[in-house]
Order: structure tokens, then C-alpha cells, then sequence
């Protein structure tokens, strides 16, 4: 087995592009597992580590939107003690990720090329509408989150190409994130839910994990409250939000799930359990912005 | 952070005195080293010149081999040899109990698993790739899967040739079929639960000049492994020499032979040191698990709560293989009613071969399963008749004097109604404020933030057990110790040795403790465990305190009369008025007359003795027997748990354990059993289960095989008492596995009392609750 080292960003493509079957390590907490249980032999190993730039973030502006640039080698503890402001449902998602040794190894970009269905970054990125930004010797480009998974374990990645960086949205109301797992710690989700409100857009963003074969997004939910939100003027207005309208939510959060039987739960459970943390996490995000809103109204008077 | 009642060192109705090492706490000699990762444990191992060895598994759990070829594996560059069935020198058979399990699978294989060929090859991984080119050719058949079938069903298919069955044990009591005016029956199931021990099976064989072999391992029995390993290599036990080399926890499932044949087979035949160390994934598909069993359960009682009959039929899953299942069956009749005094019984028990994986020695053997039906019944008739739960028990606690089922005088303590007070009256945990808002940790689901208190209940439930300590039914179970007294660099130092295995419950101490206190001596070294000295028997049972503990007793008793002999000899003092303390040789009448090392001067006195408990005698067809088993110990547990009954998500609160230990005799290690076999009964409450389709184990990796975290496992309250057993050294009794029995019950009694759910499965799974 050849293990490449590159120093930097430049050489790091380069050397994915002259050994396109090369599998990049990062933490390496996914790829080690998978050779120890065999189930990979690669030839060629390419090392991350040494390459400092993707172990950086910074804020950014893309199409007028405050964002935060994630390299692709941050780990999630960094994610939980510099980023929790900015990107709380993306930081509550990281703590909830395996152990602290896991959280100070394990990255976003291994995360989002593992493409697992249960990959806890996955939900609070959809639900903030992210992007990918991959590069290759071949250039740059940058695809929606939604577009970035295409199957089990597969991304819309070229062989050549690395994830360089996830632009997230600066957060501009309440993010939840809700992990279902049969032990209250190191658990792979059985299920997942997130949940981002976004006041400035008056939009809501969704994401569901290991509820199919790609994380995805309640897109019919999202539409539903937006539009429930707005009709009844609650963005500006906040009130408590009928019991109704929770309800619904969580069906058609529920709806939106594909999920399956196996060792970790059965289809049945999880249906049934994302249509709880769907309610859960709306009535948490909707009542910290009420008091929010109450709060900067209160300011705004003083 | 956890709150613990050391017992105290109060005077025990025994005529032995307790001083010195014996009831102190000293530091572990491995325990430093563990805790820096400092110590070496068997798959560590290394020698010179070393090839690996790998095994081939049975893919299939029932199959018929047409052909191997392992051509094209021994053709591989960097491969040694290549073995099978007709490479095994001796007997093909192992076992335990019955020999029935082959070294190398011949003409069928039995379970998804069955080690069919071996390799050894220059590197761990040729080795393993070698075994992707033998071939195989299976003709694969139905696998039998259901236990219970398998007893009441003629026509399943024989997995072995001489039936399914096992062992099949009747204990019948007063009358069968009494008849009382309050009923409760339920049927209960228990999921197979894996010891989950950290360290994978491993050891390092090394071929000797005399046509021997020597074995480096970790195992729980150096003797029992020694002799059905000479059997297999056809070897004189004496050319088979076994040392313990550093045991990564063993819980049981280490008694049964995984590498031990096969690697001695692999280092004979190529002469160079071979090692085979497993993976996790192999270790799931390498050792026994918990029996499976499904348990039919009937409760009589009078309106006031007296118990009158139980009549249960137990079915346990022994897999494949024997392994440890008659005892199982011996264990889960004879203590089938708890620790409860019942006039009626009438009790059955089944151990069956089906194509699962094996079954065999697990923490709290055989006792556990039964333990969750009979106390869930005891909430069920609590239930029925309106009584308390705490109440019922002491009720029908059997105490010293009792009959137990299979007629059998309890003659020591047995004090279970207090200590099912005792735990009652533990301090339960403050009862959060409503203005604060919980730290999220602290709820069900914990930091995946499922829950900010909705839908969150709080249920509090009891459970208690009885299991027998040592072995049983007639078995001649001792140990033996040697133990030697000399002089170095001008002091007293004295060397114990026996072949017990420490599997980490700390027993080498206890060895030290002892010595020291018969003694009087501060320096004692513990010579390596190996099968150079005597059997010890192995570490389970809760018994080697008890065993071990009595030879190593014994032996410095012998050592201390010959010293004491000496010293009569030069001062002229009659022994009798002699003790020894402080490494000092005291007189009755004229104080100190010399130090150890002076009487001693360049004598080596050293002694072994063996330590047989009393005798015990097997079971008749009724299950009577006069004294079936040699002790029994008790627990008792309360358990406090949060209950998302919304997600069916759980979280153990508290759970808190009165325990009687006889005499604790490392108050520190009986905490740490304490804690650790509750936390063993908390994964069986609520989410360790090999889970088993068609006979294949479907989560054979710690991804899914969950066993608790620190943030699952709550902070305890451990009351030990100590009510000295009159007939065992210094008064003990086995701490180990009780704890493991009554936590899983309690467990879910409180999660039976958050949802008012029936919860007849452990482990108990979201599905449960909220089904
Ligand atoms: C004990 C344990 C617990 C875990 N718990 C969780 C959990 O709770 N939730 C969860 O979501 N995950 C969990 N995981 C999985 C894993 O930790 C995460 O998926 C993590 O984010 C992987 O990151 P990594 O840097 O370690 O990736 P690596 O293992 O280094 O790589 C993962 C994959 O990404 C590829 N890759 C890495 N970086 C790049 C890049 N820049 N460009 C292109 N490809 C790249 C690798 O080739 C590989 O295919 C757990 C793992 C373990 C061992």
C-alpha cells in the first residue's frame, strides 16, 4: 500500500488526479474502521493531515449571504467551540457525534464523502440550504448540499476531485438538531432530524438522517410552515403556534421518510419517531424565537 | 461521585482472626499499569521468527462439507501451511462438559462460525487473504433456530446425532399441582447477551525441543485448557505448558477453547512460534454467549401474599455446541424460584442444540434469565394483590434454616429480606426543582437532545437474586496453592503461586492480602500463573476469593507451622504460644523473640496445598439433593429511570445495590464487582443483544453491539453487609455475579412502573415502549 503525504492543497490534487482510485484519509475514523474490517483494501492511501488549509474556516459573503467557509479538515470539536454561535444546529449535530476522541479527530469532509445515510453532519447542512465546494487539478466547483448525495455511500464527487470546503449560512434564527440512538452516548443514529428557521427569508429548512437512502430534506414540510408562518403573519408577530400546524408538521416530516428495517431499528419506529422530534425540535426553535423577538422588541423600546 | 458504603471491618462470628492485609484495600499490582496502558496483555505477544495464524469460518449455520481444497492457499507466497480436520493429531473433540465440539469442522459444520481450516503465513494479512483461497464446497441445509421446537418437536432435524437435547431437568417440590387463589403467569424472553470482554481471544504458541509446546494465552482455566488441548495434540499434558500472559476482561467467555488446539496445531507442524490474535468481529463468532431462553411462568399465592406454588418451564438456546448448557439448565431449575421461600414447585428445564451461535459460561450463569421472570411475576402478583412490591418480597424471603427447592438446608446467612430493606431505605436522588430547566445529559436520550422533559416519566422498580457460588452437583471443585518463605536482600519474602486467573476481578491481590495477614510478612510476590503448580479451577463462579483464596489460606498455614516449628526449636517456646506479626515471631508469654528473617536465616520453606470446598452432590430425577450446591449470595438492587415513554428512550437515574459478601475481603475490589456487574445488568436491560436471524449473528461489531457508556451507567449507592458464611475462608461469599442478576430486573421494574408497559423481553428496545 503506497501512502502519499502532500504538504499542501496544490500537491493534494495533484496526487488525486495522478491516482484517482487513492482514498484520501482525514480523522480517518471512517477509513480506518472499514480496513480493519476489510471491506476496502486501497492501494494508494492520500494523507490530508499535513495540509493546513483545510483545517481553517472563515466568514464569507456568497450572493449577499453572511456564510462561514468550513475547510474540510475541521474537526467537529472545533466546530462545537468556535462555531456554536454562527451554526448552533450544525454544532449541536457535531456534539452529538461519537465520543470526544472521535469529535477531535473526525471531520465534516469525512463526513460528506462517507455519504453514510446517517452521517450526523448531513441534516443541519441540508436544513441550512449548505454547499460543497470540491476542487480538482481540473478546477473549482461548488453544488448544493441536496445534490451532493446520490445513493448510499455515493456523492456526486469526480475521482479526481476533494471536498475543499461547506459554506454554511450564518444562522439568522433558532437551528435544533435531534439524534434518536439506543444508548444515550457513541451511538449511530437511528434517526435524525434538523431544523433551521430563517426569519430574514422567511423561510424553514429540514433535514432527515438515516430515514433513507440519502439524507434528505421534508421539502413538503418546509413549504407547509413557511407558508403557515407567513399567512398568519407569525414571523413578525409571534404567537404561540397551534397545536394543528405542529402536528402537520410532524406528518409531513414523517412522510418525507424512506426508511428501512434493520439491526438498529425498525421502519415503523422510525417514522414514528421522526414525526416526534419534528414537533419537538418546531416547538423548541418556535419558542426560542418568540422570546427572542420579545427580547429585541423589548431592546428595540428601551 | 458515586456514593459507597465500605463495609466496615466489624467482628464476624468466625473463629478466625482477621488482621492485617485481609479487609484492607491495598493498590492492585496491575492496576497502575493498566490504568497508564502500560500493561501487556496476550495480544501483545511477540517472538522471534513468528508466522500468524488465521481461521477459516463456516459461513453457513448448517451445512454439509463435500470438499476442501487448499491448494491454492498453500500455493500463496508467504503462506506456511494450511490445516484441517485431518490435521488434527489427537482427539478432534473438545468441550467443557460433554466433548462435542470438533477442533476443525469434519463432515458438517453446525453454526456460522465453526472454525473449518487454519492457515499460517509470514504476515497477519497473507494469512488472512490465504483464507479467501480455500475452497470450500458447502452443500448448505436448513438451520434448526427455535429452542423451544426443538424440545417439543420430534421432527426437527438431530443437530447431533444423539438428539437436541442437552440436559433436561425436572425439580419438583411439595405438590405439583397445588392450587392457590391468586394467579399470575406470563411468558418471558432473554436476548443473547455478549461478556463484550475488550481484550479479543489471543495467544502465542512456541514448539519445544522436547516435542512440546509451549502456550502463551489469556484464558480462565490454564488446567482445563491444558487438558483438552493435550487430548487434541495427542501430547502428554506435562509437554503442554500453558502461562497466563495479561486477560482483557473474560465474564465467561473465556472457560471454552477458541485458539488454543489451533494454534499449538499450527506451531508444531511449521516449528516456528505461530500467534493467533482475533478480531473483533472473529471474537463475536469465537466464544459462547448468553443462552437465549424463553420461560413459562405460573404464580400461586394466598390473598395475603404467601407465596404457595411457581411452576416455570424454561427453554434455554444452547447453539451448537454443549459448552456450558447442562449447567445452565442445573442452575436455572435449581435457583428457578429466587430467593424466595415456595412450599410447591414443579420447575423444567430444557438445553437445546440448535445451529445458533453457541452458548455457554456468562457472569451470573444460568441465573440471570430465570432472575427476570420470577421477579417480573413478583411485580405482577404485587400488582394483583395491591401490595407493595418491596413488601411481597420480604414476605416470601427465604432465610437461614429455608428449604430450598431442591431440598436443601440453607445453613448460613442468607439475608434477603434485609437487604431488600436495606436498599429500600438507600437515599434516592433528589427530585430536580421545577423552575430549572434539566441539563439535557440528564434525560433520556442524553446530549442527542431528543427530549427537553416532554414525555419523560420517572419510574422506580426492585429486584433481588439468589445464585449459587462454585461449582455444583457433585463436581470436585478446589484449587491449589503454593507458597514459599524466604529471605532476600535481608527480608521475609514470600511467593504465592497458583494458576487462578486474573481476569481483572482482582484475585491476584486478594492472594497477596492473604498471605500477609497469615504471615505477617509485608513483601508478597505473585509467581506467574502457569500450569507449573497445581489447578486452580477457573475464574468464575464468583469463586476463586472463595477456592483459591482457601488454598493460598491453607498454604501459609503450613508454611507458618513449619516456621513456627523452627523458631520452638531454637528458643525453646512450644508453637502453640507463637504468632507471627510485623515479619516478627511473637511469644504469648515473653513478646517478640525474633524477626522472620532471623529464624529463618537461608531456609526456602515452602508448602502447597490443595483447598476442596464441601462436598456437593448431583441432582435426581425429581431434582433433589441433600446439598446440590456449596453456597449461595444475594442482592439486591433499586433502580431509578427516566422514561421518554414518547420515543421509548431510557435513561437509568440511579441504580443502587445491598449486597451481603460474608466477609469483604478487598471492600474496594467487592465495590468495584458491584458497580461493574451492575452496569453488565443494566446492558441486558435495556440494549445488549446479539441479535440472531437464520441462525447469523447480525451485528457482530461494537457498532452495534451496544454495551453501556459512562453517561449510560448512573452513580450508585453499594451497601455491603457481611454475614460470614461459617464454612468458607474467612467467612466469603462469592461477590461477582449477583449483581449482575438482580439489576436487570430492577431495571425494568422501573420502566415497567414509568409506562405501565407488560415488558416481557430484555433487553427492553424503544419498540417496547412505546408498542
Ligand atoms: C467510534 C466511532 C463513532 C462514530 N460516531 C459517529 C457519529 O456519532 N455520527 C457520525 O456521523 N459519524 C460517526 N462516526 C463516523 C466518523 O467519525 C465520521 O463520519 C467522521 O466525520 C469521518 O471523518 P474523518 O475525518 O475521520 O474521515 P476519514 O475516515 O478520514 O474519511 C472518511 C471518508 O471521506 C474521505 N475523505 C476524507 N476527507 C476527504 C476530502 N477532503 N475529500 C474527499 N474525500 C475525503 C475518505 O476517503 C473516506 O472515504 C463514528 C466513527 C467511529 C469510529
Amino acid at each position: 500500500m503506497d501512502f502519499l503525504r502532500p504538504a499542501c492543497w496544490s500537491e493534494a490534487l495533484e496526487a488525486k488526479a495522478n491516482h484517482p482510485d487513492a482514498t484520501p484519509v482525514a480523522g480517518g475514523t471512517d477509513v480506518m474502521v472499514e480496513l480493519n474490517f476489510d471491506h476496502r483494501r486501497p492501494e494508494t492511501l492520500l494523507d490530508l493531515t499535513r495540509i493546513e488549509q483545510l483545517r481553517e474556516w472563515s466568514r464569507t459573503e456568497r450572493d449577499g449571504v453572511a456564510s462561514v467557509r468550513i475547510g474540510a479538515g475541521v474537526p467537529y470539536s472545533r466546530l462545537i467551540d468556535e462555531l456554536g454561535t454562527s451554526l448552533p444546529g450544525l454544532a449541536m449535530a457535531s456534539r452529538t457525534v461519537g465520543s470526544p476522541q472521535i469529535r477531535n479527530r473526525g471531520t465534516l469532509g469525512g463526513n460528506l464523502a462517507s455519504a453514510s445515510p446517517a452521517g450526523d453532519g448531513h441534516p443541519p447542512l441540508l436544513a441550512s440550504n449548505a454547499e460543497i465546494e470540491l476542487e480538482s487539478v481540473r478546477g473549482s466547483r461548488t453544488i448544493p448540499i441536496g445534490e451532493f448525495f446520490t445513493g448510499v455511500k455515493r456523492t456526486a464527487m469526480a475521482p479526481d476531485e476533494l471536498v475543499a470546503a461547506v459554506h454554511v449560512p450564518v444562522s439568522t434564527g433558532p437551528q435544533q438538531f435531534s439524534k434518536i440512538g439506543t444508548r444515550n452516548a457513541m451511538v449511530i443514529a437511528v434517526c435524525t432530524f434538523a431544523i433551521a428557521l430563517w426569519p430574514d427569508r422567511r423561510g424553514v429548512g429540514t433535514g432527515l438522517g438515516s430515514a433513507a437512502p440519502t439524507p434528505r430534506p421534508a421539502t413538503e414540510a418546509e413549504a407547509f410552515l413557511a407558508a403557515a408562518l407567513t399567512d398568519a403573519d407569525q414571523w413578525d408577530d409571534p404567537r404561540p403556534l397551534p397545536d394543528s400546524i405542529t402536528e402537520r408538521f410532524g406528518e409531513l416530516v414523517a412522510h418525507a421518510a424512506a426508511p428501512i428495517d434493520d439491526v438498529r431499528g425498525t421502519a415503523g419506529y422510525r417514522t414514528h419517531a421522526l414525526r416526534v422530534l419534528a414537533r419537538r425540535t418546531l416547538s423548541w426553535a418556535w419558542d426560542e424565537y418568540r422570546g427572542d423577538t420579545e427580547f429585541s422588541g423589548r431592546q428595540r423600546c428601551a | 461521585m458515586s456514593n459507597t458504603h465500605a463495609p466496615a471491618h466489624r467482628p464476624q462470628d468466625l473463629d478466625d482472626a482477621i488482621a492485617g492485609g485481609v479487609g484492607e484495600s491495598p493498590l492492585r499490582p496491575d492496576g497502575t499499569l493498566k490504568v497508564r496502558g502500560d500493561f501487556a496483555y496476550s495480544s501483545d505477544l511477540w517472538a522471534e521468527n513468528m508466522l500468524w495464524g488465521a481461521t477459516l469460518r463456516s459461513p453457513h449455520p448448517s451445512a454439509r462439507i463435500r470438499s476442501i481444497d487448499i491448494g491454492p492457499a498453500l500455493r500463496a507466497p508467504g503462506v506456511h501451511t494450511v490445516l484441517t480436520a485431518a490435521d488434527v493429531p489427537g482427539r478432534n473433540l473438545y468441550g467443557l462438559k460433554d466433548i462435542d465440539q470438533p477442533v476443525l469442522a469434519e463432515d458438517v459444520v453446525r453454526y456460522r462460525g465453526e472454525a473449518v481450516a487454519l492457515v499460517a503465513a509470514d504476515h497477519p494479512e497473507t494469512a488472512r487473504r490465504a483464507l479467501d483461497l480455500v475452497e470450500v464446497d458447502y452443500e448448505v441445509l436448513e438451520p434448526v433456530v427455535d429452542a423451544e421446537l426443538a424440545a417439543r418437536d420430534e421432527s426437527v432435524p438431530k443437530v447431533h446425532p444423539g438428539g437436541n437435547t442437552v440436559r433436561y431437568q425436572p425439580i419438583v417440590k411439595g405438590d405439583p399441582d397445588a392450587t392457590a387463589d391468586v394467579v399470575v403467569s406470563g411468558t418471558y424472553t432473554v436476548g443473547m447477551q455478549d461478556q463484550a470482554f475488550l481484550g479479543p481471544e489471543s495467544g502465542l504458541a512456541i514448539p519445544a525441543e522436547d516435542g512440546g509446546v509451549d502456550l502463551y494465552l489469556a484464558t480462565q482455566d490454564l488446567h482445563s485448557d491444558r487438558k483438552q488441548t493435550a487430548a487434541a495434540l495427542d501430547l502428554d499434558p506435562e509437554l503442554v505448558r500453558m502461562t497466563m500472559s495479561g486477560v482483557g476482561g473474560a465474564f465467561g467467555g473465556r472457560e471454552d477453547l477458541s485458539m488454543q488446539v489451533h494454534v499449538c496445531m499450527l506451531a508444531l507442524r511449521t516449528g516456528r512460534p505461530v500467534k493467533i490474535v482475533y478480531d473483533r468481529e472473529e471474537s463475536f463468532f469465537g466464544h459462547v454467549h448468553r443462552h437465549p431462553a424463553r420461560m413459562y411462568y405460573e404464580h400461586g399465592a394466598t390473598e395475603d401474599g404467601d407465596l404457595v406454588y411457581v411452576r416455570a418451564q424454561l427453554y434455554f438456546d444452547g447453539g451448537a455446541y454443549a459448552s456450558k448448557t447442562p449447567v445452565v439448565v442445573g442452575n436455572g431449575t435449581t435457583l428457578g424460584v429466587g430467593p424466595y421461600d415456595v412450599a410447591n414447585v414443579s420447575i423444567q428445564g430444557w438445553g437445546m442444540y440448535t445451529n445458533n451461535p453457541p452458548c455457554g459460561a456468562m457472569r451470573g450463569l444460568g441465573a440471570v434469565q430465570p432472575a427476570f421472570a420470577y421477579e417480573s411475576q413478583m411485580d405482577r402478583l404485587a400488582a394483583k394483590l395491591g401490595m407493595d412490591p418491596v413488601e411481597l418480597r420480604v414476605r416470601n424471603a427465604i432465610s437461614r434454616g429455608d428449604t430450598t427447592p431442591t431440598g436443601q438446608v440453607l445453613d448460613y446467612p442468607a439475608p434477603v429480606a434485609e437487604l431488600l430493606r436495606r436498599v429500600r431505605d438507600l437515599p434516592l436522588p433528589e427530585a430536580q426543582h421545577p423552575d430549572t430547566t434539566p441539563d439535557i445529559r440528564d434525560l433520556p436520550g442524553g446530549a442527542s437532545n431528543t427530549t427537553h422533559g416532554e414525555g419523560v416519566v420517572r419510574g422506580v422498580g426492585y429486584g433481588v437474586c439468589i445464585k449459587n457460588i462454585c461449582y455444583a452437583e457433585g463436581a470436585d471443585d478446589f484449587s491449589t496453592a503454593r507458597v514459599r518463605l524466604q529471605v532476600v536482600a535481608g527480608e521475609p519474602l514470600a511467593m504465592v503461586h497458583t494458576a487462578a486467573a486474573e481476569v481483572g476481578q482482582g484475585v491476584v491481590t486478594v492472594q497477596q492480602q492473604i498471605t500477609r495477614s497469615e504471615l505477617g510478612v509485608e513483601r508478597v510476590n505473585i509467581h506467574p500463573n502457569d500450569t507449573s503448580v497445581g489447578p486452580a479451577g477457573s475464574s468464575s463462579a464468583s469463586r476463586q476469593t472463595y477456592v483459591t483464596g482457601g488454598a493460598v489460606q491453607a498454604a501459609c498455614r503450613a508454611v507458618r507451622e513449619r516456621l513456627l516449628a523452627l523458631t520452638a526449636e531454637r528458643y525453646g517456646e512450644p508453637p502453640s504460644e507463637l504468632s507471627l506479626a510485623g515479619g516478627k515471631v511473637v511469644s504469648a508469654s515473653s513478646g517478640v523473640l525474633a524477626d522472620i528473617a532471623e529464624v529463618l536465616g537461608s531456609e526456602v520453606v515452602e508448602e502447597t496445598r490443595e483447598y476442596h470446598h464441601r462436598e456437593t452432590f448431583p441432582l435426581d430425577e425429581q431434582g433433589h439433593s441433600e446439598r446440590a450446591q456449596v453456597q449461595h449470595a444475594f442482592s439486591a438492587h433499586r433502580a431509578v429511570v427516566d422514561v421518554d415513554t414518547e420515543l421509548g428512550l431510557i435513561k437509568v437515574v440511579q441504580l443502587d445495590c445491598s449486597q451481603d459478601v460474608g466477609k469483604a475481603v478487598n471492600p474496594e475490589s467487592v465495590v468495584g464487582q458491584i458497580q461493574g456487574g451492575s452496569a453488565q445488568g443494566l446492558g441486558l436491560a435495556v440494549m445488549e443483544e446479539i441479535q440472531v436471524g437464520e441462525g447469523k449473528i447480525r451485528n457482530p461489531s461494537f457498532t452495534d453491539y451496544l454495551i453501556p457508556t459512562i453517561l449510560d451507567m448512573p452513580p450508585m449507592n453499594v451497601d455491603v453487609i457481611e454475614r460470614g458464611d461459617p464454612n468458607a475462608p474467612y467467612g466469603v461469599r462469592g461477590v461477582g455475579e449477583p449483581p449482575t442478576i438482580s439489576s436487570t430486573p430492577a431495571i425494568v421494574a422501573a420502566i415497567r412502573a414509568a409506562t405501565g408497559k407488560e415488558l416481557t423481553h430484555v433487553p427492553v428496545g424503544p419498540e417496547h415502549v412505546i408498542g
